[in-house]
């Protein structure tokens, strides 16, 4: 766990009412044409401060991934704004004047906030080089020339524990932890101050995950880097992460420290994630009372009428049906999303 | 071929000068190819074909003094002899040069056609697919349309309208010839911009002429290879047959297609007027599609059996 003072450091990321919506086209004839709305993110708010992890944890499907990559615009955001040390992103045409021009803003934005991707096999073009993939950010922003640059790149290749003198090798010469490594290298090659972990190690062998899980506590420390590690399950969160935020169909049911949430999860799906993690301690596990969540997730097409998560809820009550629970603060810092807590 | 990871307590060196170099896909592919020996028989002979159709004329007319043009009146038609080992034609004109020099322009054509499609047809699927929505659509369905029209007769239409060079004939069949890989490379380009590395060059700030041209077609490379190969003999025998409806490279000049045509008019007398360009164009198309088979089989080795 990060040891910076918490208190004191200012917001480096804020995430106001994000949504992402898909359009999905309805087969159909020419005439009755329509289409649904997939609704991957629905509102969401998060504040990350400097130097701190968030962990962004929930089932698959229910817009983690969308949500990291709408808050770096590889997504389209369809509402909301995200604010990055201050200043809102945005990258289209913005009125100034009579005219309308480009705002670059994002562009340089870019520089201090990477992406590290799940996929080690498909997040590295398999036609470059190493040093061309760990090249190509250095020459986007012109940052060192020549020489320069080689050195750059095996200066990169050491920070992230691989022999400096591969840089000539492809991907596919590589492990899966030794291409994750690679895409870790070229996140940290602008040198940003924010990292999205897209669940980084969830594609590797269990073998291999910690490894890279210790790789990426050095470098946040190093480094000083804010992360938003994204994780389908709270096991490999809650170590790395500061800060968890719970997401359920699209929306944050429940975000507190990370100690705190593991130890006294007030949301009912948090108290089924945590339930779900295995101790490691054979009397302990046999004993132990899990909470077994029934059904599926509801489809984010069509999800249900008031709280999102009532269709699988244990403690279901009949406003549970009928109103959507707004994320409030129970205890400082500590916010949850249902009716049922006081 | 993975090598033992490091652990990140090792020292760095600060500039390495023994680098390890990797084999890239490429180099991987050309060593499957060079294994294949079909392929390595096939693009021999092309190769043979090639140096005979551009070194045998002049050589020949240095020798002997006479080209493809020299008319032996004379004689007339002769069969096969040690002289004119391909006999000669109704004019007295010695076959062999005739045919060597008639397969340059065949090759030639085909390799530029083909190049010229395989250009077009890339960049415009590529270019299409990134872009996609609306220019996407656009751009596609101009496809369709080109698509729709009877091909030969487009080309026709170009060549009357442009005039019958050899230098419009590569360019019309080019023009036309572009549409098959455009729609191979936005198939391609479809799945490719998916995928992360797509969004990883995004997010480092590459401008989008970048990674249509250093991410997205280098990835296409292999299908557009595939398709250029298989596409050369087909451009050849849409040259044959321009010559042959009297569109393609004009008398006295001679294309593989041409000299077919006239061997065709005179095949129950003099058949070695046919036969001889006409085995010379079947062994060419042969070579190139195996050739092409081979390459396809290299940048693909699922695909094989």
């Amino acid at each position: 766990m990060s040891t910076l003072p918490r208190a004191e450091s200012s917001p480096l990321l804020e995430v106001r009412d994000l949504a992402v919506r898909f359009r999905l086209e309805r087969p159909g004839g020419l005439l009755r044409r329509g289409h649904d709305e997939l609704r991957a993110v629905d509102g969401v708010n998060l504040v990350v401060r400097r130097g701190e992890t968030l962990g962004l944890v929930g089932e698959s499907g229910c817009g983690k991934s969308t949500t990291g990559r709408a808050v770096l615009q590889l997504l389209k955001p369809s509402a909301g704004t995200v604010v990055f040390d201050g200043q809102p992103i945005h990258d289209w045409w913005v009125r100034k004047g009579r005219r309308w021009v480009w705002d670059a803003r994002l562009r340089e934005l870019r520089r201090r906030m990477q992406m590290i991707f799940q996929d080690p096999f498909a997040s590295l073009n398999p036609r470059m080089t190493v040093e061309a993939i760990l090249t190509e950010p250095l020459r986007n922003f012109g940052l060192t020339g020549g020489g320069d640059r080689r050195r750059r790149v095996q200066e990169l290749m050491a920070t992230v524990g691989m022999d400096p003198r591969f840089i000539r090798r492809y991907p596919h010469e590589f492990s899966g932890g030794q291409r994750q490594r690679i895409g870790i290298a070229r996140a940290l090659a602008l040198g940003p101050d924010l990292i999205v972990a897209d669940e980084p190690i969830s594609a590797l062998d269990v073998s291999i995950q910690a490894q890279i899980l210790n790789l990426l506590a050095r470098l946040r420390e190093e480094l000083g880097l804010t992360m938003i590690f994204i994780a389908h399950d709270l096991a490999a969160v809650r170590h790395i992460s500061d800060r968890i935020a719970v997401m359920y169909l699209g929306r944050i049911v429940e975000e507190a420290d990370a100690r705190e949430i593991v130890a006294a999860p007030r949301h009912p799906y948090t108290q089924a994630l945590i339930s779900a993690v295995p101790v490691p301690d054979p009397v302990q596990e046999a004993t132990r009372q899990r909470t077994v969540l029934s059904g599926e997730v509801p489809s984010p097409v069509n999800p249900p009428s008031g709280c999102p998560f009532h269709s699988r809820c244990p403690l279901r009550e009949d406003r549970c049906t009928r109103d959507v629970p707004v994320l409030r603060e129970i205890a400082p810092g500590h916010r949850v999303a249902c009716h049922l807590v006081d | 071929m993975t090598l033992p990871e490091r652990s990140p307590s090792e020292p760095a060196a600060g500039q390495a000068t023994d680098l390890v170099v990797g084999t890239s896909l490429w180099a991987d592919a050309w060593k499957r190819l060079r294994r294949n020996r079909m392929a390595v028989a096939s693009s021999g002979l092309i190769l043979l074909l090639a140096v005979a159709c551009l070194v045998g004329p002049p050589l020949i007319a240095a020798t002997w003094g006479y080209d493809e043009q020299t008319q032996d009146l004379a004689y007339g038609p002769q069969p096969p002899s040690w002289e004119h080992p391909f006999g000669t034609d109704f004019y007295g004109r010695d076959l062999l040069v005739r045919v060597l020099s008639g397969g340059r322009v065949s090759l030639t054509v085909g390799f530029l056609a083909a190049l010229v499609a395989a250009t077009i047809g890339t960049v415009y699927g590529a270019v299409s697919s990134y872009a996609g929505g609306l220019v996407d659509a656009v751009m596609m369905r101009a496809v369709d349309v080109l698509y729709a029209l009877p091909y030969m007769f487009l080309v026709i239409i170009l060549v009357t309208i442009l005039g019958k060079s050899l230098l419009l004939v590569f360019l019309a069949l080019g023009a036309v010839g572009w549409l098959l890989t455009a729609r191979v490379v936005r198939g391609q380009v479809m799945s490719l911009k998916q995928q992360d590395f797509v969004l990883a060059a995004k997010s480092l700030g590459t401008p989008g002429r970048d990674i249509v041209f250093r991410h997205l077609i280098p990835n296409t490379l292999g299908p557009v290879i595939v398709t250029f190969t298989l596409t050369v003999p087909s451009m050849i025998l849409q040259e044959a047959f321009l010559s042959f409806l009297g569109l393609g490279v004009q008398a006295p000049r001679a294309s593989l297609g041409a000299l077919i045509n006239d061997g065709a008019n005179q095949m129950l007398v003099f058949w070695w007027t046919l036969v001889f360009p006409g085995s010379v164009m079947a062994i060419m198309l042969f070579a190139l599609n195996f050739l092409g088979d081979g390459v396809r089989d290299a940048l693909d080795p699922r695909m094989r059996r």
